[in-house]
């Protein structure tokens, strides 16, 4: 215990605060620590995507970020992508899509596709396939990802402000 | 997408008009998983849990002289260390497991290793801890003593003389029996069909090419997790990522000597399985850690371990040789299939042979198979299992001559065609298959005669053939008084099924899809049902569901009954509505009856206990258009067609993407992946960076055309779907790179460095 480092941050629009051993990745701290289980752990070495998360609204494999490296930041995970109002449109898009099969990778790819679209609003076909080259999907081929990407662009451009950052939970 | 209707006469009640099959309604389980509420094998968390970690063998081929754990044991935070020694023995049970003893001791061995070590990642040992971190230190601790053996990892090499043997008493098994000399060649089979010889001597072409496969892994991106919980009273309750709850309690049952029905397998969300998840791993492991820890044990296997010690397919040596007349028919096809098992027997060769010329009417053939143990980690199902390596096989040399006769691919295959009726090369005889049908479908596709032109650009096509399963599977659907029923399965949820079991239950009622709740059962809640594979759940537990379904009409009818003061056999039921042919007056539907069941005798379950003994076979057609880089040896699939014959479509997009999904893994087989060892057996790429699966950059949209010649023994019509769209995509591959750059390949993967030496570049 006495090795263990507190760190603050916030997670998904809330200030959580948490113990964690200096070597622990924010993977693991998601999951095994605040028990947000909806980051996937694929391979545990940044090869697979399936434990992306936005920190500070920047992609990250967080099996690659130490968990006392968001002292102080803002991480989003799947978690935080649907509120009160319904389903995220990225996240619409792909049960629409029917771009869920085993829904493994699922998590990474809506993570992976929020940031895209975040920075780029209308991105060509080619621009997702490149972007979505991080992470990996056994089940679907990506022709419906891709599609269910694309779909979320159109929806995208008519959504009310972002609602993952929190600032919308207090709100309500 | 197209689709294309090929009814035939005698089925005129199969073709549509259906209310819920045909329509893409979103998947049930489809908002938990892009929410992150579903639940897998590794999210599993509990009061008390400890980690258990397994410690592997470093070395591909050892005696195991000692194993001290003195040290792990004592280490704080350690709560249990096991190994081979706590698992109990085979020898003590040959009098009740007879003949499956050897299984049994092979089984246990590749659970944890107790004389030997086979494999570079055998399981050795275990300790269960505090913290996966402390789980790990404590690996660290145990020495285990070992005296190195020499090692084969080549399937070839293994079959020699002076190979180095795996099982020092094991002799080949065939129809003579077992011989005494022991060898890696645990089995040889030979099936034959009319006269080779002669059809071989009737051809005006013969061609004959031997083909080399590594081998690859399923690739499911969610690792081996077991979790158990084995109680003070001896009840055992194991939560698996597994693809049959059954299969696994039973496993579980014999591996650790318990009766079945102190295990319950509760079966989690399954990320990825395409066959890997048939076998357990770590489950029996974390069972006994959890019995020698009193608390309950989770184990994930982490990426490398799920390359080095859980179930890839076989690499493979194949020799194909058919001959063709110039008028286009095929004479004669013989082809030798050397499969790896990995550590022990068992290897998929008998289902690569029983397909590789299944779509085609061939007068006289001759397939010789053989199973080969080598020091790589024992074999598991992979989609199509063996069918892959042998199909590619197959289909090239199939390409080659209809070159060599200069006739268009799909016109020679159209002309060769199985049809009702073709005997197999195996003696089993095809009915109610769309083969030709999909043939056409493809050489009618406007993919097929699109101009394609430029440099090293080629188009390429494969066929190939597929058979179903059918098996026991068990379901319930109970009555809600609001008109809606609650609808249990015990097939395990790999990727919709949940959803298309529903929609055939929703068809058979007359209700909507809204008003069926599914759900996957642990196995003390429901009848025996067969693992999720084969093609088979959405087919066989599909008649399961319509069958319980059925049931409730009739209960429900009775009711109905009761309540006119009718005979029961005078109710009829037709979409959502309950008549009696005695009174016309009287009518109820679904959901008014079903609020009067409190009332009229209380709660209705229907049951579905089936055991389906036929099934039907699917095929498809695969069109490839490619450029290879010259300089490189890259190369870039330019268009990607998938043609296959479904039956009935039950859900179109689940559909699709079984397709789509299963084109992409085999592009993956043919481009990319595959074992890479040393001499010495050691796995040189067991990371997701070093064995290349496809990602969304190397693949294009995959266009699909369903086909639907409805298979007449299932209710709807359905065919499994899910195996077939693996099998073409290498030999459509290496056919395109032909044409693209004039050289035959012959090894999979062909990577960009073997077609540069194809191309006589490098």
């Amino acid at each position: 215990m006495a090795n263990k480092t507190r760190v603050c941050a916030r997670v998904n629009g809330e200030q959580v605060e948490f113990l964690c051993e200096p070597y622990q990745s924010l993977l693991e701290c998601l999951r095994d620590i605040l028990g947000l289980t909806g980051t996937k752990d694929g391979c545990n070495d940044g090869n697979c995507g399936a434990c992306s998360v936005l920190l500070d609204g920047q992609l990250v494999n967080s099996c690659l970020v130490l968990g006392v490296e968001i002292e102080g930041r803002e991480v989003t995970t799947v978690e935080g992508l649907a509120d009160w109002r319904g389903l995220h449109p990225i996240q619409l898009a792909v049960v629409e899509e029917d771009a869920v099969q085993c829904g493994y990778c699922t998590p990474g790819i809506l993570i992976a596709a929020k940031a895209l679209l975040d920075r780029e609003p209308n991105p060509s076909e080619r621009r997702i396939r490149t972007w979505m080259a991080g992470n990996l999907c056994r089940c679907t081929g990506y022709d419906k990802i891709v599609r269910a990407i694309m779909r979320a662009a159109r929806s995208c451009a008519q959504y009310d402000p972002p609602l993952y950052n929190g600032r919308n939970k207090a709100r309500r | 997408m197209r689709k294309k209707e090929t009814g035939r006469a005698d089925q005129s009640t199969l073709t549509g008009g259906y209310a819920v099959i045909g329509t893409r309604p979103p998947r049930y389980d489809a908002v938990d998983k892009v929410t992150g509420r579903a639940l897998y094998g590794p999210d599993i968390r509990l009061p008390g849990l400890l980690h258990g970690k397994v410690l592997r063998s470093p070395h591909a081929h050892a005696r195991i002289l000692s194993i001290d754990t003195t040290c792990a044991e004592a280490l704080p935070g350690v709560y249990a260390v096991v190994t081979a020694e706590d698992l109990p023995r085979a020898e003590d049970r040959r009098a009740r497991l007879g003949e499956g003893a050897v299984n049994f001791k092979y089984l246990c061995d590749n659970i944890l290793a107790s004389a030997k070590v086979l494999y570079v990642g055998h399981a050795v040992a275990a300790v269960a801890a505090s913290t996966p971190h402390i789980a790990e230190q404590a690996l660290a601790l145990i020495d285990v003593e070992y005296s190195l053996l020499p090692a084969v990892v080549d399937v070839l090499e293994a079959t020699r003389d002076t190979a180095p043997l795996l099982h020092e008493h094991m002799g080949t098994r065939s129809l003579a029996g077992e011989s005494r000399t022991p060898s890696n060649t645990a089995s040889h089979f030979q099936q034959v069909k009319g006269d080779p010889e002669k059809g071989f001597a009737e051809a005006d072409v013969v061609v004959e090419r031997e083909f080399r496969t590594a081998t690859v892994h399923q690739g499911y991106i969610e690792p081996h997790a077991g979790t158990a919980i084995w109680g003070a009273d001896g009840r055992l309750t194991v939560y698996a990522t597994t693809q049959g709850a059954f299969t696994a309690r039973d496993q579980l049952a014999e591996l650790l000597d318990l009766p079945m029905s102190r295990i319950r397998v509760v079966p989690t969300e399954v990320g990825g399985a395409f066959g890997g998840k048939v076998t357990t791993y770590v489950e029996t492991v974390a069972a006994l850690l959890s019995r020698r820890a009193g608390r309950p044990v989770k184990i994930v296997m982490s990426r490398s371990e799920v390359f080095l010690a859980s179930g890839p397919t076989s690499g493979t040596a194949i020799r194909v040789k058919m001959g063709a007349t110039r008028a286009g028919r095929i004479t004669a096809a013989q082809a030798e299939l050397y499969y790896e098992a990995g550590a022990y027997p068992g290897s998929p060769v008998g289902s690569g042979a029983g397909v590789m010329f299944g779509p085609y009417d061939i007068p006289h053939g001759q397939i010789d198979g053989y199973d080969v143990v080598v020091n790589k980690p024992k074999t598991g199902s992979y989609r199509a299992p063996g069918g892959t390596p042998a199909n590619s096989a197959a289909e090239q040399v199939i390409d080659e001559l209809a070159e060599r006769i200069g006739m268009d691919p799909l016109e020679f295959r159209m002309l060769n065609s199985a049809k009702e009726g073709t005997r197999q090369i195996d003696g089993a005889v095809h009915t109610h298959i769309g083969c030709y049908e999909v043939l056409e479908t493809a050489r009618e596709h406007p993919h097929y005669s699109a101009p394609l032109e430029g440099p090293h650009r080629g188009r390429g096509v494969a066929h190939a053939y597929w058979g179903n399963w059918g098996a026991q599977s068990s379901s319930a659907i109970s009555v809600n008084a609001d008109g809606t029923v609650a609808m249990v399965t015990g097939s395990v949820d790999l990727t919709g099924t949940r959803t298309s079991l529903a929609m055939q239950a929703a068809e058979a009622l007359g209700l909507t899809l809204e008003q069926i709740v599914p759900s996957v059962a642990d196995t003390d809640s429901i009848g025996y049902t067969e693992v999720s594979a084969g093609s088979r759940t959405t087919v066989a537990t599909g008649q399961s569901v319509v069958k319980a379904a059925r049931d409730v009409i009739a209960q429900m009818s009775e009711r109905a009954a009761t309540l006119w003061g009718v005979p029961a056999d005078t109710v009829s039921f037709h979409r959502g509505t309950f008549t009696t042919g005695q009174d016309a007056t009287k009518s109820t539907t679904f959901g008014e009856l079903a609020a009067m069941l409190s009332r009229t005798g209380g709660p209705i379950t229907g049951v579905g206990n089936i055991d389906v003994q036929e099934w039907g076979a699917a095929f498809g057609t695969h069109i490839v258009d490619l450029e290879v880089d010259p300089e490189t040896g890259k190369v870039t699939i330019l268009r990607y067609t998938v043609v296959q014959d479904v039956g009935r479509a039950i859900h179109p997009s689940e559909v699709e993407g079984q397709m789509q999904g299963g084109a992409v893994q085999g592009i993956g087989w043919a481009l990319y992946e595959g074992y890479q060892y040393d001499e010495g057996g050691q796995m040189l790429n067991p990371t997701f960076l070093d064995y290349k699966l496809p990602t969304a950059l190397d693949v294009p949209s995959i266009e699909c055309v369903i086909v639907e010649v409805p298979y007449p023994k299932h209710p709807y019509g359905i065919r499994g779907v899910g195996e077939t769209p693996i099998l073409p995509p290498p030999a459509a591959i290496a056919n395109a790179i032909y044409r693209a750059v004039g050289r035959r390949m012959d090894r999979l993967p062909m990577t960009p460095g073997r077609i540069l030496e194809k191309m006589g570049v490098i």
